[in-house]
């Protein structure tokens, strides 16, 4: 059977066209999302983890477009459709949840009309059917009397209740995948661990597929089937999530895996990977990481493809290999 | 919500009775009207007799006093060019001003809102480009030189529309209107059109800014990420949130409108209440001065006060805090 997402070579940029390259925020990006898995899609601040989920979902903001690459979702080339066929698609098939609950409802409309109105966007039912399905939904994600909830604002919701909403709007036509970007990140630790395992179960439920955009590698393994790193734009590594925490082959995997907390570790300093992100604009040459890499030799001058080690691939001309540490 | 409006009641008498005492003193100091009002030949006791028959030998304390026992039972006092109550003047000439200036804000909200959501929903079209333009040319023409612009194009040389004055009227509530005769229409056009240029290219830049405020917020992202058309996110999404600047600025200017239609109604000799100002200044006909003041102050606070509510209406979160 045929993955439900399969990026090809995707290419985001901003500004360019018309032969001149712009900024490229994503760069050459391959990954597949299997029927109802979970992939972790991790990667500092800046590397390009929302703006691919933005080319998924078709919404990016001039002057970000998509440069080049495929987007095949159960056969059908996203970056090919018209704009009504994409409208189709989103929200229905496909849908996303913001990283920020406080800023991803109208403020000055009711949650009903917002649900209501997303029910109605792709099913021509009634206002009554609708709002049934709305409250459905609403009782579905945990939030109390959802018939009375329906006529407030969001203003009357707290942060984790307002991420609730947002993930029954996302729920409401039963989409085959979601894309959830740092979708706790705003919320406190308890709100955070709540919304989590209530997400994990209605997509396990729902057999719903989920690309979940996180920078904490801690959810990643608490929920995630396969992984995705991307590093300055560049996917450096992929696979199934318990073969790749355990056992980094990209010195960059590396390099986050050690610098997470760790109840084992107590007492070991952390370690930090040396040096900071490069701006996409000043990246150096050959592979992005090489200047802040202890493994770089003049081999890394170019760009390392994506090499394929057993389900996994690496795009690292010199590896980790698995040491005692 | 009681509270708060019988708190607004009182700040607005407040404010009232604050505007009297600055209006009358204003007024007192700009000019001796015994010196118009008397003909210059008349004799000592002649001049006496005016005097007193004015109440103006009294001190000015006393005549403040006297002036709010008349206001306290809705009497300005007499003009003293037309011998009449100033405020039956006033109201006389309300209904010229009143749909001159409606007629400008209608023109205003109708060219202005769609132009400003055009070239805010698309900024880099050439035809946005120019609407940007023209607005700027709105905001910097003075009133009067547009004025005598529109009289040369439309009415000398094209000859299509009447140079000044109402027009026919008709009665209704209780006063006489131009826009209910169509040859009144036509006389209404030209000075509504010149009120509203500036005005109009108020409510096109506010509305522009307001759709590119909203535009590249988090909800309209996540309202196209539902599916929705594009129709409605704009229609509802981008218009509910743009409404709010745009009532306050509208509601405010309709104010100014009235108050300051004085220049636009000197061009086309619109016998207005701005006409009635201007003429009883020249005059130092104090009751009609004071009279108009106080009517604008009222407007005012009125204004706001309707403002305010439309706010609640459309911005939920101003209604909570005003719950609690
Ligand atoms: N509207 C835009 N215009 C220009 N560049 C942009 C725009 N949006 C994003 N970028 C660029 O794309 C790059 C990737 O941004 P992106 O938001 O995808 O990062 P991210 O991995 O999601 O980071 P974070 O963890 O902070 O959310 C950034 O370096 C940024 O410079
Ligand atoms: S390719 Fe070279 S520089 Fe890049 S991560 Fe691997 S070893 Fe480091
Ligand atoms: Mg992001």
């Amino acid at each position: 059977m045929t993955s439900l997402l399969s990026v090809n070579n995707l290419v985001t940029e901003f500004g360019g066209g018309k032969g001149a390259s712009g900024l490229r925020a994503v760069n050459d990006v391959s990954f597949k999302v299997e029927r109802g898995r979970v992939l972790g899609l991790v990667g500092e601040s800046g590397s390009g983890k929302s703006v691919t989920g933005f080319s998924v979902m078709r919404l990016l903001e001039r002057p970000g477009r998509i440069a080049s690459g495929q987007i095949i979702f159960d056969g059908v080339d996203l970056a090919r459709l018209s704009n009504e066929e994409m409208r189709q698609i989103r929200g229905k098939r496909i849908a996303m949840v913001f990283q920020d609950p406080m800023m991803t409802l109208n403020p000055v409309l009711t949650i009903e009309t917002q649900m209501v109105e997303a029910v109605r966007a792709h099913d021509q039912v009634s206002k009554t059917t609708a709002r049934q399905r709305a409250r459905d939904a609403l009782g579905l994600v945990g939030i109390p009397n959802p018939e009375e909830r329906l006529s407030s604002y969001p203003h009357q919701f707290s942060g984790g209740m307002r991420q609730r909403v947002v993930i029954a709007i996302a729920l409401l036509h039963k989409p085959e995948l979601i894309i959830a970007d740092e979708p706790t990140t705003a919320l406190d630790v308890t709100i955070q661990s709540q919304i989590i395992s209530e997400f994990q179960k209605l997509t396990e439920e729902s057999g719903t597929a989920v690309i979940w955009i996180t920078h904490d590698l801690a959810i990643v393994s608490r929920l995630a089937d396969d992984i995705a790193v991307m590093y300055a734009g560049r996917l450096v590594e992929s696979g199934p999530v318990s073969s790749v925490l355990t056992d980094p082959k990209h010195p960059y995997t590396a390099g986050l895996i050690a610098s997470v907390p760790s109840r084992n570790r107590r007492g070991v300093p952390l370690r930090q990977i040396p040096g900071m992100t490069p701006a996409i604009t000043m990246l150096p040459r050959g592979c992005s990481f090489r200047t802040r890499c202890d493994r770089a030799t003049d081999e890394c001058l170019v760009i390392p493809p994506l090499f394929p080690q057993q389900e996994r691939f690496v795009r690292c001309f010199h590896p980790v290999m698995k040491a005692m540490t | 919500m009681v509270t708060s409006i019988i708190r607004r009641l009182f700040q607005a008498l407040f404010v009232i009775l604050a505007m009297t005492v600055i209006v009358f003193i204003g007024v007192s100091v700009i000019g001796n009207p015994v010196d118009i009002l008397i003909n210059p030949d008349a004799n000592q006791v002649e001049r006496a007799r005016v005097i007193a028959h004015y109440g103006l030998d009294e001190p000015l304390w006393k005549q403040y006093f006297i002036f709010l026992r008349g206001l306290a039972q809705g009497d300005f006092g007499d003009s003293f060019v037309y011998g009449r109550p100033a405020l039956g003047l006033i109201l006389e000439r309300l209904p010229a001003t009143l749909e001159l200036a409606i007629a400008a804000l209608g023109i205003a909200i109708v060219i202005g809102l769609p132009l400003g959501l055009y070239a805010g929903l698309y900024p880099s079209r050439i035809s946005s480009r120019i609407i940007m333009t023209g607005s700027i040319l709105g905001f910097s023409l003075p009133t009067f030189w547009v004025g005598l612009m529109l009289i040369m194009i439309f009415s000398v040389e094209l000859g299509w529309l009447p140079t000044n004055g109402r027009g026919p009227t008709l009665e209704f509530l209780g006063g006489q209107w131009s826009f209910l005769t169509s040859d009144g229409l036509r006389h209404l056009l030209l000075p509504a059109f010149n009120l509203a240029l500036f005005k109009t290219s108020l409510i096109l830049r506010l509305t522009r800014a307001g759709v590119q405020e909203v535009l590249p917020q988090d909800y309209i992202k996540f309202a196209r990420a539902k599916g929705l058309r594009e129709r409605r996110i704009i229609a509802v999404h981008v218009l509910k949130n743009l409404m709010i600047p745009v009532v306050t600025i509208v509601g405010l200017e309709f104010g100014s409108l009235i108050a300051f239609s004085v220049v636009t109604e000197s061009i086309f000799a619109w016998p207005g209440m701005g006409k009635l100002i201007i003429d009883s200044i020249n005059l130092l006909d104090r009751p009609v001065i004071v009279a108009y003041l106080m009517m604008m102050v009222l407007l005012f606070v009125v204004l706001n006060f309707v403002i305010d509510t439309c706010y609640t209406i459309l911005d939920p979160r101003v209604r909570l805090d005003s719950k609690a």
